[in-house]
Formats: C-alpha cells, structure tokens, sequence
C-alpha cells in the first residue's frame, strides 16, 4: 500500500492554523484564545495517549486485554448515556438500564461482525475489534439516549391521557403504546438519516481514513456499508431493549404508571 | 359490593368501608385531606396497603386492568389520548343517548377533542366511563365545570345508573349537591374516614 507516514514536523505546521485561530480571536476581542488553545492541546494529548494505548493493546493481542478495554469504552458510553437524561431513573436503573442494553447490543454485533463477515484471525485481534466496537457504540449510544430521553418525556408529558386510558381498563402496553413508538422513532432517526445521506452531503470517516492509507476506494466502500449495516442493527437492538425495559420500569405488574421511579429534578 | 379494608394509600390516607351496589356515597374533607389518593388507591391507580374486594372477591386476585374495568376512576382533569371525540368510546353510536341525557350534540363524536369547553368533555369523559359498564364509579368533582342544568342532567343520569346496579363513591365540595345525590357522607379528616 502507498502511504506516506507524517512527521511530527508536519504537525507543528498544520498547527499554525490554529495558531492563527487564537491571533484572530485576540485582534477580534473574541476571548476565545485560551479555551481554543486549551482544546487543541488537550484533543493531541488524548490522541497521542490512545495512539500509546492502542499500540500496546495491538502488540500484546491478548483476550484479556483487549476485553478489558472493551469493557471499559462500554462502561464509558453507558456513564454518558445516563449524562444525557433530563429525567433518569431511581437507584441503580439509571446507570444499569443504558449500560446492561449497550453492552448486550454492541458485544452481540461486534462478535457477529468480526466471526462470519470480517474473521480476523484470531477473532479478537485488536485491530480489528476495537475500532469497530467503537463506532457500534457511538451510534448505539445516541440511539440509547434518545430513545430513553423520549420515553421518559412522554410519559411525564402524556401522564394524564395514559392514565385516563389506565383507569378505563386498558394494559399498560396499549395506554403507553404512542409514547413507545415516538421512542423508538426518535431513537432511530439518526441512523436512518446518516444512512440516506452518506456518500452525498459527506464521505463518511472511515472510508475517508481507510482511502488514505491506500486502500482501493470499492474495497473501502465495502467497509463503510458492513460498518453502515452493523450501525443499524446495533442501534436497533439496544433501543429496543432500552425502550422496552424503561417502558416496564415506567409501569408494574398491576399495568401503574410508575413516575414515582424517576428522579424529581 | 365494595369493601375497604385498611386502605393506606401512601400512608397518608387510611379507610374502611362497604359500598353496597345501587348506593351513593358522598366523600367530603378539606381541600388537600387526600381525596383524590384515597380515590386513586381504590382504583389501584397507585400502589397502596390494605384490601379491597369487589363483591367478596380480592383485587390481588384480579389484574390490574381487569380491576379498574370494573372499579372506574374519573379525575377532576381527565386525559385525551386521541384526536377525535368518538375514537375514545368502544362504540360511540351506543353512547349517544347517555351524551344526549346530558344535553350534548349527536354530531359530537367527529369533533376533535381540543375544539370542546371545558363543560363538554366533563360530561363526555362521564359517558366515556359510563360506556364501559362499571359496577364501581369513583367520581372526582363531576360537575366542577357544568352550569345548573348540565349539572341536574348528569346528576339524573348517575341516578338512573344507579337504579341498574351502579355503586358511586363521590367526591363533591358542595354540601347541597352531597345531600341531593347521597345516602351517606364519608367525611375525611386528619388522614382517616369516618361516617359523617
């Protein structure tokens, strides 16, 4: 593969941009000088630190490592799932609903992914199931979040008509049925949208990466739709056990709306 | 008949009583005094200790829906959880003559729900009840939004519902009205029931 390796040299000069960034701000008054030095420093050191990290975890190619870094970038998106609830759940529900639904849904279609369609060997190589792992959770954990944020929404905001419904006799899945449909809607929206206007409006990251580094263009595409697909089905499956499982905890067994297990402001 | 049994709802609220199929009951107490929990505990809307049992039957027997098609509640504030008037009714032609009982328009089931005053849906969220065939009504401020004569219809109606079996536990602030539609008061202070 033709790839030309950049010198740390070439980044001190791409840096003057930012540089000159930070010179625009200042003779603007913009006061954004040390927060965009501040990113732009920070975004290299992390970078660098996972490059470190990566490395190892590449040259070691161990189950147990490559595991436990697994383990630790799903604990992290299940922590950012629950950030992004206005209203979470009582007790262990709100870190444990997002988390367990993550970790089935991302680990059942990485392992998928890497033992019938990519089978690197062996299986776990890093390499291979790292990067995918983490762009399943990306999206799987915007599906979470939303479909979660919806759910509990609609039923503080539809309250009274899933009651009105509760107190005529009706189950909580027919009471509570629009407000889990509106969930998943919005749960799954983003996949669909970024499936319809990928290869139009942007050419999607990894591809982009992939043809850089030398890779034919069809062989890169190729990737990007297995990715693509791969998306999908993992932001569906964990939105649906998310959506499902906060529906039940949003009721009981006698078909209540159960607000009282969401957390007051 | 239906039987209380030490309800507790939310430990704020505690009650006993028995009301026989054909009766009304008047639930009166301050404004805050619990009423609407004690009414939701009834219905098994919140969960709640204590008994209840619907003709010597214990609702732990029962389901949940199962239960609340037998035992209604209708809030002081009602929901709507579709457009159109008719589509809240399992059969909106049977309901007609209990909507027209109580002076509301034959064409009001293709109205949109969010086009009617505040009097209209009071009396339709009644027929709505109605339509299911309850054997228990626990009714919350009926008529707090109705004129006079809204409010003799749909008092006549529960009446004539009454005289088919139906039992009513009913939550008025009007003394008067208490008197008109009930054999008995239960009044509700500092957290029990008592007879009033």
């Amino acid at each position: 593969m033709d790839y030309i390796a950049l010198d740390w040299r070439d980044l001190a000069v791409a840096s003057l941009l930012v540089m000159a960034n930070a010179g625009l701000s200042l003779w603007l008054k913009l006061g954004i000088e040390r927060r965009l030095l501040i990113a732009a420093l920070r975004s290299a050191v992390q970078l660098v630190l996972v490059g470190l990290v990566l490395t190892t975890l590449f040259r070691l190619s161990s189950p147990l490592w490559t595991g436990l870094a697994a383990l630790v970038m799903i604990l992290l998106a299940g922590r950012e799932i629950m950030a992004r609830q206005d209203r979470r759940f009582t007790g262990w529900w709100s870190y444990g609903l997002g988390t367990v639904c993550i970790m089935t849904a991302a680990s059942v279609v990485t392992v998928f992914a890497l033992t019938t369609q990519v089978r690197p060997d062996p299986w776990f190589d890093p390499r291979y199931a790292l990067p995918m792992l983490g762009m399943i959770l990306g999206s799987t954990m915007t599906g979470i979040s939303l479909g979660l944020h919806s759910l509990t929404k609609g039923a503080i905001q539809g309250r009274q008509a899933i009651e009105a419904q509760l107190a005529l006799g009706a189950t909580r899945s027919e009471a509570m049925r629009p407000i889990l449909r509106e969930a998943l809607r919005s749960a799954l929206m983003p996949v669909i949208n970024s499936m319809s206007a990928t290869g139009i409006v942007a050419l999607p990251g990894m591809m982009t990466g992939q043809i850089l580094a030398g890779v034919e263009p069809v062989e890169a595409v190729k990737y990007q739709i297995l990715i693509m697909f791969l998306i999908a089905g993992g932001t569906a499956l964990g939105a649906v056990m998310a959506v499902l499982g906060g529906l039940r905890r949003l009721s009981d067994s006698r078909h209540r709306l159960r607000l009282d297990r969401l957390r007051a402001d | 008949m239906l039987s209380v049994r030490d309800l507790s709802a939310r430990g704020i609220v505690t009650a006993s009583f028995d009301l026989p199929p054909g009766a009304c009951f008047a639930l009166r107490g301050p404004s805050g005094s619990g009423k609407t929990l004690l009414l939701r505990a009834i219905a098994d809307l919140d969960p709640a200790e204590g008994e209840v049992l619907l003709d010597g039957r214990p609702r732990a027997l029962m389901d949940g829906p199962d239960w609340r098609r037998r035992v209604v509640y209708l809030a002081a504030e009602p929901g709507w959880w579709a457009e159109r008037v008719d589509q809240h009714f399992p059969d909106w032609p049977s309901a007609l003559p209990m909507a027209e009982a109580l002076g509301l328009s034959p064409d009001m089931g293709r109205r949109p729900v969010a086009e009617l005053s505040t009097g209209q849906r009071q009396r339709l969220v009644l027929v709505r009840a109605l339509a299911r065939g309850p054997q228990v009504l626990l009714l919350d401020e009926p008529t707090s939004a109705l004129d006079e004569d809204s409010r003799d219809r749909l008092e006549s109606l529960i009446k004539a519902k009454q005289a088919q079996g139906l039992a009513v536990l009913w939550v008025s602030h009007d003394p008067a009205q208490a008197a008109r539609v009930a054999s008995h008061s239960l009044v509700l202070e500092g957290g029990r029931v008592r007879a009033g």
